[in-house]
């Protein structure tokens, strides 16, 4: 146990005690306690900069089951430190808001910061491991607390089918992560992220690599909210402010993210990871910055705009891996990608966090998040109006904010496709850039409508619930810091470049960090195509934002019948109804269908195990010469049976049965055993009267008619199939004797081991007397059975006679 | 000269087990079955003895007895089934 250890543990272990601190500080915000450990640990991930700066890697071990391999092994490169800078960062400024926004009597606050202490040490987690388990472990984890943290409000029936929707949706990616995870370690023979980089050049080649790659992709996917698993995030938005701000836009979300990037060494030299990362990421933006136009609800668009900007970091990563197929870092085009693709992640993280604390003011301060009747709140927050300004240009990619930077660079990481000459991108790789330029206008529109829509035009104070006024400083405190951090990073981005961007991009693509390279963001490179295509977003988004309302009503129309939603309503719906209907049909309550099915599933399995092996053996050489009274026996027994079934009464029924005991008892004569003839006789009788006591006490109902048995044409053909395996089966099995019986030890040792010349009653109660012993159990349960049987009579009320 | 008696015997009484046999499953009413399974009881007694000259061994002597002694109890349950309707009575108060 390190150091490291302790810091991603700390959370559970405060986790631990906050009930307790809840419980004896009532006066106190138990967020003051809890905002005390992310400070702290934000401090301890800082000190790791100089040290990740040169490109050391600090490793950190424990045994955790190492007998097979799983190690919680941490360690802390320029990519994980990124994320746990962000994850404590954003965590400190999201739990100091949290005691504002969260109310100390109303709300149960002991479970909320016990959920988001589970979630920050899980992502901590998922972040820092290098071992494939561990990191499996924390993303479920992460998973788990994000459903509880969206059911906070656990009265409420959004809340609930919120949670419901993303665990399901989050929990199958897991599972395919768990899925992939095997794989890999198939290929590779070890969890260890690192020793699976190392040996990536093997990896393309195995059989598994597809299906490995498939599967983590799908785990990264629906957890960062890509198409078509995006579903599950706006419906998270009934989480409290606080928890869609850390976890549903700057912390969980990018869990697949990381995911991607970190695995990228070991997949991005295939093809098909750079298309389906690239491509669905593109497709991602889009369809997310075009649903957020038409969302009415302030979280809502934020959410549709979190999706939309996950898909643009993801198709970022697609196209950065690309980098890996030019040898030098010197003329490669594409390493700008991923830097791109980390330098937005950062920006996404600080203006969505503010944002969505700002929509969560609004919220606090009016009662509503419809901007439909929001308006004007710009003379009543002025310091909330500014800080949306700040969030909203930045996302919208408007200078001098840092989104303005990572936006450019985005947009000439998609001009550059043009000329990448691999996979055949010279054809359709112009389609990039231009989904990238449409999906860029459409999130100027939205960041329009988060900023305008509820600052500007009319105040309407009779449609608010509350006499809006500016947020408390405490509440404004993170959102604030989160804002200035955007124009920090927009004006001077090279705070960033050396200290965080270049050890993380190292971190994704580990072979290029043997070359020297350094990354310098310039406000102004020059009259470049990117440039041109920023002045067109503005001004094509300007004029659709005015022209908003003429076309939005026709836009409210198209979507909601293209919704994902739908579909995955009906399908659970339809899994519940066809699973509850397979079931009626299957378990009917009729014991005949199930007898039938036990029957034809022991025909069929045993008829074709007796084909495909081509079992059926005939060897005439062992049986023994078939005597006269044996056939006359036989004959007796195969008559009284077919009578059996033909009988007209029960009691005939029951008289047959006994001549067919008797004649078996007659069986045990002729071939010589006289212990079982004995038996078998009193047996028969005893049951046969047992037999005659049932009959006698059936209900005299007037429906129960004495009639023969009706015919069935499946249970005869049934019956039929089942006799001929039996037979079939015997007879192999007698032509396939393989080696003598042991009896002739019994017959000789009989007298002179156990002293008794009845060969049977010696090997009954000598040989082999356990059994006896058991098989005495077996009578007096079942005497003991009948007995509680005739004399307990618990059913409820009066004596049933 | 024995022995082909003996076949002789043997081949009679399957043959009347398989007559009783036949009123077995015809016999028009309960009554003509039970006595047909009564006198399959005692067919069975000396197709037993029979068998055991034929084979030479004492060792179903025992089975003789209890035949005789079940076929007696089944028929009188049987019997009593019929006429009362139950085969114990626990109606101690007549």
């Amino acid at each position: 146990m390190s150091l490291l250890h302790m810091a991603v543990l700390a959370p559970f272990l405060l986790a631990l005690i906050v009930p307790t601190l809840y419980k004896q500080f009532r006066q106190i915000h138990t967020g003051w306690f809890v905002l005390i450990l992310p400070i702290l640990l934000f401090t301890y991930f800082l000190r790791f900069i100089p040290l990740t700066k040169q490109g050391d890697v600090i490793t950190e071990r424990a045994d955790w089951i190492p007998s097979l391999g799983i190690h919680v092994d941490f360690y802390v490169d320029g990519l994980g430190l990124l994320f746990a800078l962000l994850i404590t960062g954003i965590g400190s400024l999201v739990v100091l808001y949290s005691v504002f926004y969260l109310s100390k009597e109303k709300e149960r606050l002991n479970q909320f910061y016990v959920f988001l202490l589970l979630f920050m040490g899980a992502m901590l987690g998922v972040v820092l491991s290098d071992n494939l388990i561990v990191l499996y472990s924390f993303w479920e984890f992460t998973s788990l607390s994000s459903f509880l943290l969206i059911g906070y409000w656990n009265e409420r029936e959004r809340s609930r089918y919120g949670a419901q929707k993303s665990l399901l949706i989050t929990v199958l990616g897991g599972l395919s992560l768990l899925g992939g995870i095997i794989l890999l370690s198939i290929m590779g023979n070890t969890f260890s992220i690192r020793e699976l980089i190392a040996q990536s050049g093997q990896l393309m080649d195995h059989t598994l690599f597809t299906p490995a790659l498939l599967l983590v992709l799908l785990g990264a996917f629906t957890k960062s909210a890509q198409f078509p698993f995006h579903i599950w995030l706006p419906d998270a938005m009934e989480a409290p402010t606080p928890v869609s701000a850390y976890l549903h836009s700057a912390t969980m979300v990018k869990a697949g993210i990381y995911l991607v990037a970190r695995l990228s060494p070991v997949f991005a030299e295939s093809g098909l990871w750079l298309w389906l990362v690239s491509i669905t990421g593109l497709i991602t933006l889009l369809w997310g910055s075009f649903s957020a136009i038409k969302q009415t609800d302030l979280k809502a668009i934020l959410a549709f705009s979190t999706i939309s900007q996950l898909g643009l970091i993801m198709s970022l990563l697609g196209l950065g891996a690309a980098a890996l197929h030019y040898d030098s870092i010197g003329e490669n085009l594409y390493v700008a990608a991923t830097v791109a693709a980390v330098f937005h992640l950062i920006n996404h993280a600080t203006f969505k966090g503010s944002l969505f604390m700002v929509a969560g003011i609004i919220d606090h301060e009016t009662g509503t998040r419809d901007i439909k009747k929001l308006g004007g709140l710009m003379q009543v927050m002025p310091i909330t109006f500014t800080i949306a300004v700040i969030g909203a240009f930045s996302m919208a990619g408007l200078p001098p904010f840092n989104g303005f930077l990572s936006k450019e660079m985005f947009l000439a990481s998609m001009v550059n496709v043009l000329e990448l000459n691999i996979f055949n991108m010279d054809t359709w790789g112009v389609l990039f850039p231009v989904i990238a330029w449409v999906a860029s206008v459409f999130t100027f529109i939205y960041s329009m409508i988060v900023v305008l829509k509820p600052f500007t035009g009319k105040f309407q104070a009779n449609l608010l619930d509350r006499k809006p006024h500016e947020a408390p400083i405490g509440m404004l405190v993170s959102p604030i810091i989160l804002a200035l951090l955007v124009i920090v990073f927009g004006i001077f981005p090279n705070l960033l470049s050396a200290t965080i961007i270049e050890p993380a991009v190292t971190g994704i693509q580990p072979s290029l960090a043997a070359d020297d390279f350094h990354i310098h963001i310039a406000f102004w490179h020059g009259l470049t195509p990117e440039l041109f295509m920023t002045i067109g977003i503005i001004a094509v988004g300007f004029v659709l934002y005015l022209s908003l309302p003429k076309w939005q009503k026709s836009l409210q129309s198209l979507p909601e019948r293209l919704s994902l939603n739908v579909l995955y309503d009906n399908g659970l719906r339809g899994l519940e109804r066809s699973s509850a209907s397979l079931m009626k049909r299957l378990m009917t309550g009729s014991l005949r269908t199930y007898l039938l099915s036990i029957f034809l599933f022991f025909i069929l399995s045993l008829g074709f195990t007796i084909y495909w092996k081509d079992a059926f053996t005939l060897d005439t050489k062992h049986f023994a010469p078939i005597g006269f009274y044996e056939l006359i026996v036989a004959g007796i027994i195969v008559a009284a049976a077919i009578a059996i079934l033909f009988a007209k009464s029960r009691l005939t029924s029951i008289i047959i049965l006994g001549a067919v005991g008797y004649a078996i008892s007659l069986f045990f004569v002729l071939l010589r055993a006289p212990d079982l003839a004995l038996t078998q006789l009193v047996i028969e009788t005893i049951s046969v009267s047992l037999f005659l006591l049932c009959f006698f006490h059936l209900p005299l109902l007037a429906s129960r008619k004495e009639e023969r048995m009706s015919f069935r044409l499946n249970n005869a053909l049934v019956s039929i199939g089942v006799g001929v395996i039996v037979t079939l089966i015997a007879l192999s099995a007698h032509s396939n004797k393989l080696f003598d019986s042991i009896s002739s030890y019994y017959l000789e040792n009989a007298y002179k081991e156990a002293g008794g010349k009845n060969v049977v009653n010696v090997i009954l109660v000598d040989f082999r007397g356990l059994d006896t012993m058991f098989e005495i159990t077996v009578l007096s349960i079942a005497a003991l059975g009948i007995f509680a049987m005739i004399k307990l009579r618990l059913t409820r009320g009066k004596d049933p006679s | 000269m024995f022995d082909l008696a003996l076949k002789i015997a043997l081949l009679g009484a399957s043959l009347s087990m398989v007559g009783f046999l036949y009123r077995l499953i015809k016999g028009p009413s309960v009554p003509d079955r039970v006595v047909a399974l009564d006198a399959i009881g005692i067919n069975l007694i000396a197709f037993v003895a029979l068998a055991s000259i034929v084979m030479d061994t004492g060792a179903y002597l025992e089975a003789i007895l209890l035949l005789g002694i079940l076929s007696f109890i089944g028929t009188v349950a049987f019997a009593k089934f019929l006429e009362k309707g139950e085969i114990i009575e626990d109606d101690r108060n007549r």
